[in-house]
């Protein structure tokens, strides 16, 4: 019935007036993210001046800003130097990224270093060999100490819902954040986001595995009150899945989850055709590639 | 905590533009030609979301019926020599043809009986164009299907199809009465005769040879003036088990096949175990498709005991978030009741379980338009199974709700009913969906899913659910006559 549901919620027809919305809503929710070894500090300066203004040209309705620039850690310090007078948010991965494949002491100290240069959000992964090797009490302290290491920052745990494969062993590692972030008594709403994938592994956030995770939400909300943030990420390149996604929230948590603070998309080339269906709707046209500015 | 209030993504109305053409007035489809009727009779079919006339449509009486036997007959005994690969030609044209048609004929489907768009664009045509394709395959392959035997057709095949899905069952009835060499005449239901008619316009372009298939349509007296025939060699009905009945009684002294696919109450059972989030969507899928005018509908909910109070709590939400209304719009996931006579029949049951004690859950936010038939969608909790809505089959999106305790209890009230059309089963152990759907008195189990149809995949029911299948090989058993293969 996942397939069935997530094929019908992709049919529900967005537009116009729903379309303009949903679009400013996707780059309202955006991770704009560079995950590169060529990462620079260059790269990462553009990336930021695109968080800071997505459309090139002011349109009647204004575009806003994006939620946060998501980087590696070394890259941080430029990030933060480049946002901080804005409410754009730093995002950077740590923990191993994206393999998860190192001693747990070294992926906190990664976190503390990524919150002390400047990080308010640590885009964690959950190493699966662990999971996959039944180890699954490791997984939840392993989270609580990434956490933990991260201090006020907000915590994204990635899945990597791609090599584990089917809808049980991803509705189970849900699970286990819950179980992460069930004693924390001073938790607040999107304070803990699921996340679908690096975007290193194909398949990444497919409507299915992403209707698994808001199902995990709905879920936790239902038994805790809170409510924990989802973010998909890795192969999201269109406006139109974008737009989906939106449905897919609405439809399976609410209208309460469309938020910044609670939903995410991650993503590097999808603002691009976020402007590009903007601008269509502003002029009338398609614009070329060359009127969107790319980073 | 902090507040983290999101803001709605208020849908804008997305409306289907494509207008079908639809004449003012349709004549019978007899011999290849569209004809009036002997009594030059017509009657008006509407559209049940808004009441307005769609269109006059004829009413056949005996002597069209028998005109229409008169050609199939005719037209039989080409068609029944013809090479069995040119038969499948035509009927892979014939899917081909619908396919390229189905945008308006879901519109038309929709304008005609209410049904959302997303499903007769979704389900309807795409099943419909299949059933000919696959029947195509079998029709010069069919010794096969029938392992030592040489199948032959019967001869003239009266079908009665009914108004909850048009087109497809049309195309249930008449892919495989065509294959196996026969001919047809079809009488479509009286509240949706038009996707029918607008079907034979497509036997026209494909050239299907005349009289090969010929369409009545009519009410009732139509139906009996088919089904009463002499010329007939096979009967084929869908519908409800009150006419099936009538029709069985009127068939007892005659040696023609019958088959019949009747009403149902079917039964979708809930363990703890099972995946509950899925089960939702299988409850749901399983009562508010097509407004719940589904013979196969899963209109009596068993849920385990211990998980019955969450289960319902989700149920009521995820209720919450159908959209209900204007069936030509996109986003539209339940529709107009097809007939005021049918929303009357809903609203006596709706209120009898009231009545009786048990209690309705119904979302009532967004308004009903103030023209044509509706009824939201609902359920029922606190029902016994002495209670009406319990027992008799509703054909409306309203569901009744009860528990059970162990799985031999479940089985034994999933099978106290007259019905045995289909069932549901919901867990996560394999073991247990074995034992439990080789108990169930049904002839389709579903487990882990629920309304899912296939051309290959013989459906059809036990018990006053009816009997013989429709679809797969087991479906052309229907309509062929086995001659012992000479060695």
């Amino acid at each position: 019935m996942l397939a069935r549901r997530a094929a019908e919620l992709a049919k529900r027809s967005i537009k116009t007036t729903a379309k303009a919305q949903g679009l400013r809503m996707a780059v309202s929710m955006l991770d704009l993210t560079t995950l590169e070894g060529a990462d620079t500090p260059g790269r990462v300066k553009a990336l930021c001046a695109k968080a800071l203004y997505p459309c090139p040209e002011p349109l009647a309705q204004p575009v806003p800003m994006v939620a946060a620039a998501c980087v590696y850690p070394r890259l941080v310090p430029v990030a933060w130097a480049a946002l901080r007078d804005s409410p754009v948010k730093v995002a950077s991965v740590a923990t191993a990224f994206p393999s998860g494949q190192s001693g747990l002491d070294l992926r906190l100290r990664e976190t503390e270093a990524a919150v002390a240069a400047g990080a308010d959000e640590i885009d964690m992964v959950i190493s699966r060999g662990l999971f996959l090797s039944g180890r699954h009490t490791d997984v939840v302290e392993e989270i609580r100490m990434v956490r933990a290491a991260a201090g006020a920052a907000h915590v994204k745990v990635i899945l990597e819902t791609g090599e584990l494969e089917t809808a049980d062993n991803i509705r189970r590692a849900c699970d286990l954040v819950l179980e992460a972030v069930a004693d924390d008594d001073e938790i607040n709403h999107g304070d803990v986001f699921l996340k679908t994938s690096t975007g290193k592994v194909s398949p990444a956030a497919t409507p299915v595995s992403v209707l698994v995770l808001l199902e995990a939400a709905r879920a936790h909300a239902r038994a805790t009150g809170v409510r924990l943030g989802i973010k998909p990420a890795g192969g999201i390149r269109t406006a139109k899945q974008a737009l989906h996604m939106l449905v897919m929230v609405q439809e399976t948590l609410g209208p309460q989850w469309l938020t910044p603070t609670l939903f995410r998309i991650g993503a590097s080339s999808l603002l691009d055709d976020l402007i590009r269906q903007l601008l269509k709707m502003e002029h009338g046209r398609y614009t070329g590639m060359d009127e969107v500015a790319l980073t | 905590m902090t507040a983290a209030e999101g803001t709605r993504l208020e849908y804008a109305t997305a409306p289907e533009r494509l207008r079908p053409q639809i004449d003012a007035s349709y004549g019978l489809f007899i011999n290849g030609e569209f004809v009036e009727p002997a009594s030059n009779a017509s009657f008006v079919t509407t559209d049940p979301a808004t009441g307005r006339k769609l269109a006059e449509v004829a009413q056949g009486d005996e002597r069209d019926v028998d005109r229409a036997v008169q050609a199939a007959k005719a037209a039989g005994a080409r068609w029944s020599r013809l090479k069995p690969s040119e038969r499948a030609k035509y009927l892979f044209r014939l899917a081909r043809r619908l396919q390229e048609c189905s945008r308006e004929l879901a519109v038309l489907e929709t304008m005609d009986g209410g049904k959302p768009i997303r499903e007769s664009r979704d389900v309807d045509l795409p099943l419909a164009a299949q059933h000919f394709f696959y029947h195509a395959g079998w029709a010069d392959k069919l010794q096969f299907a029938f392992a030592g035997a040489t199948p032959k057709p019967l001869g003239v095949c009266g079908q009665i199809i009914p108004w909850n899905f048009p087109l497809l069952m049309a195309a249930w009835k008449i892919a495989p009465a065509l294959a196996c060499g026969n001919t047809v005449v079809l009488k479509p239901a009286e509240t949706t005769p038009l996707t029918a008619l607008h079907l034979a316009r497509i036997m026209q372009e494909i050239e299907l040879p005349d009289g090969v298939v010929n369409i009545v349509t009519g009410a009732g007296n139509t139906g009996a003036a088919v089904v009463n025939h002499p010329g007939m060699k096979k009967i084929a009905f869908t519908g409800s088990t009150d006419v099936g009945r009538h029709i069985m009684h009127s068939l007892a002294a005659r040696d023609i096949p019958l088959t019949l696919e009747l009403g149902g109450k079917s039964p979708n059972i809930v363990f703890a175990d099972a995946s509950l989030d899925q089960a939702i969507e299988g409850v749901v899928s399983g009562i508010w498709f097509n407004q719940g005018h589904v013979c196969c509908a899963g209109s009596r909910l068993y849920v385990e005991e211990c998980i019955a109070e969450e289960f319902i709590a989700a149920l009521r939400e995820r209720m919450a978030r159908l959209r209900v209304g204007d069936p030509l719009d996109k986003n539209t996931d339940v529709g107009a009741i097809n007939s005021a006579e049918q929303l009357e029949r809903i609203e006596g049951l709706v209120s009898c379980g009231r009545d009786q004690g048990a209690v309705l859950h119904e979302i009532n936010d967004d308004p009903l338009p103030s023209r044509g038939n509706w009824h939201r969608p609902c359920f029922f909790t606190g029902v016994e199974p002495s209670h009406t809505i319990a027992r008799e089959e509703i054909f409306g999106p309203v569901l009744s709700v009860m528990t059970f305790r162990t799985p031999e209890e479940a089985i034994r009230r999933a099978n106290s009913t007259p019905y045995g059309l289909a069932a549901g089963v919901w867990t996560d152990k394999g073991a247990k969906i074995f034992d439990i759907a080789a108990r169930l008195e049904a002839g389709v189990v579903w487990c882990n899913t629920y309304n899912m149809f296939d051309a290959s995949s013989p459906f059809g029911g036990t018990k006053a659910s009816g009997f013989g299948r429709e679809g797969g090989r087991h479906g052309l058993r229907a309509y062929v006559q086995l001659a012992e293969a000479r060695s």
